[in-house]
């Protein structure tokens, strides 16, 4: 360290900028900070803004992805909802058509009722027309029987005469079923 | 104990001023100095070398490249946009990138093994990097407000009365004397004083095994020889850090210059 050849500058105090080194200092550095500026930091920002493009691109991509994503699943959610109209309408349809079959049923049902009820009626009524007219016919008969057999007494004894109807009456009885009642026929 | 041996031990010569003056051609203040050397190499080094690994700039970065992206984006993003602002930072960038790495560069070598020699031990570098920064941060504030509102824009808002005029006076002395001149020290006094340090350390452990014909001091030689390696990674520690507060202080110079607020 030592056997250095004395000079001014080596006991110079050193907060003394020596004047060569002070020029190479500023020349060294302009040559330094031209490099940069001309060729290291415009690559590097070169880079910087392909990285950039590069990630901004992907964003770009994934934000498509995304939304091709979204507009699938508006469109199932609207074809859901579609079908879940369809099947609701369906079901309304079905229903209405069910209530009209059963209806129908029903009206159909009430009429042949209706039908059944009207023929029997009428049934009853000529049965009723027939079985009057039997009636009639058998109470002539049977009227003439008890007027022959009241002849056929002694008129004069109203007693007689009285116990002959009664036991017609009750012969009557006897030959007609008990309780058995006949339906108003209509003429 | 060891102090008063050393004391009493003739023959030692503590490391000074002297051991910065390296001249290798020419003597007195035109001489090529070491450090001359130093600074030229460093430069020449520093461009092949960041020219050699941003000529093919890969998206995916290599391993080089990702160092080399790591101290850029360190002091584009981390120095630059934070500072500066994103407005107009970009213009600001190779200013800032160049005399972080010149500086991280030049302050490294001082421990790497045929160099050892810190270039900005030498105040004439710091000297000359400080004026730059100087010029750039007065050129930029002027041309932005205009050379009144400029002065005017030293007096922070809300002063009033009295007190304008000593606040000026204050802020004046500060943005044309005080800033430039610890900008330039502080890098300067660091670099200078770990030197003399580690210069201490070596020394005086090589003289202490060597030149003294004492056992005691033999042994104890040990101490600075180990406090040789410790100071050198302590070294290492400062000189980035000072790279870094230089970079960061031109940016918020030129920040303030380019604020609407001081």
């Amino acid at each position: 360290m030592t056997g250095i050849a004395a000079s001014p500058w080596s006991d110079k105090a050193p907060i003394i900028p020596h004047p060569a080194e002070f020029i190479v200092g500023l020349l060294a550095f302009a040559v330094l900070y031209w490099a940069v500026q001309k060729w290291v930091v415009p690559q590097f920002e070169k880079v910087y803004a392909e990285r950039t493009a590069a990630i901004e691109g992907g964003i770009a991509r994934a934000e498509q992805a995304q939304a091709e994503a979204d507009a699938a699943r508006e469109q199932y959610t609207a074809s859901l909802a579609e079908a879940r109209g369809e099947a609701a309408r369906i079901r309304a349809e079905a229903q209405s058509e069910r209530k009209a079959i059963v209806d129908g049923a029903r009206a159909e049902a009430e009429e042949a009722a209706a039908r059944v009820q009207e023929r029997s009626a009428a049934q009853l009524a000529a049965e009723v027309a027939s079985a009057r007219g039997q009636l009639s016919r058998e109470v002539g008969r049977l009227s003439v029987e008890l007027a022959s057999r009241i002849v056929g007494e002694n008129l004069a004894d109203t007693d007689a005469t009285r116990r002959t109807v009664d036991r017609f009456l009750a012969d009557l009885e006897e030959r007609a079923p008990a309780g058995a009642e006949l339906p108003e026929g209509q003429h | 104990m060891s102090a008063q041996l050393l004391a009493s031990a003739p023959g030692f010569e503590a490391p000074g001023v002297e051991d910065f003056w390296q001249p290798f051609a020419g003597d007195g203040a035109w001489a090529l100095t070491r450090a001359s050397i130093v600074m030229v190499l460093s430069v020449v080094v520093l461009v092949a070398v960041l020219v050699a690994v941003t000529r093919k700039l890969t998206l995916v970065p290599s391993r080089t490249q990702f160092m080399a992206e790591g101290t850029y984006s360190l002091v584009r993003n981390g120095l630059g946009r934070e500072i500066i602002g994103s407005h107009d930072f970009l213009r600001f960038v190779p200013l800032l990138f160049s005399l972080f790495t010149i500086i991280l560069l030049s302050n490294v070598l001082a421990i790497v093994p045929f160099v050892q020699f810190p270039t900005m031990s030498r105040i004439g570098f710091p000297a000359a990097l400080t004026l730059v920064v100087f010029v750039v941060y007065h050129f930029v504030g002027i041309k932005n407000k205009g050379v009144v509102n400029y002065f005017k824009g030293l007096v922070p808002a809300g002063v009033t009365g009295a007190l304008v005029v000593p606040i000026f006076l204050l802020e004046l002395i500060t943005d044309l004397f005080t800033r430039p001149v610890t900008l330039a020290l502080r890098l300067f006094g660091n670099m200078f004083a770990g030197h003399i340090l580690l210069l201490l350390f070596v020394t005086g452990a090589d003289y202490m095994l060597r030149t003294a014909d004492s056992g005691v001091l033999h042994v104890l030689s040990v101490g600075p020889f180990l406090g040789a390696f410790v100071m050198t990674a302590f070294e290492l520690l400062v000189e980035v850090l000072q790279a870094y507060i230089f970079t960061l202080l031109a940016a918020l110079y030129i920040a303030g210059s380019l604020a609407d607020e001081h």
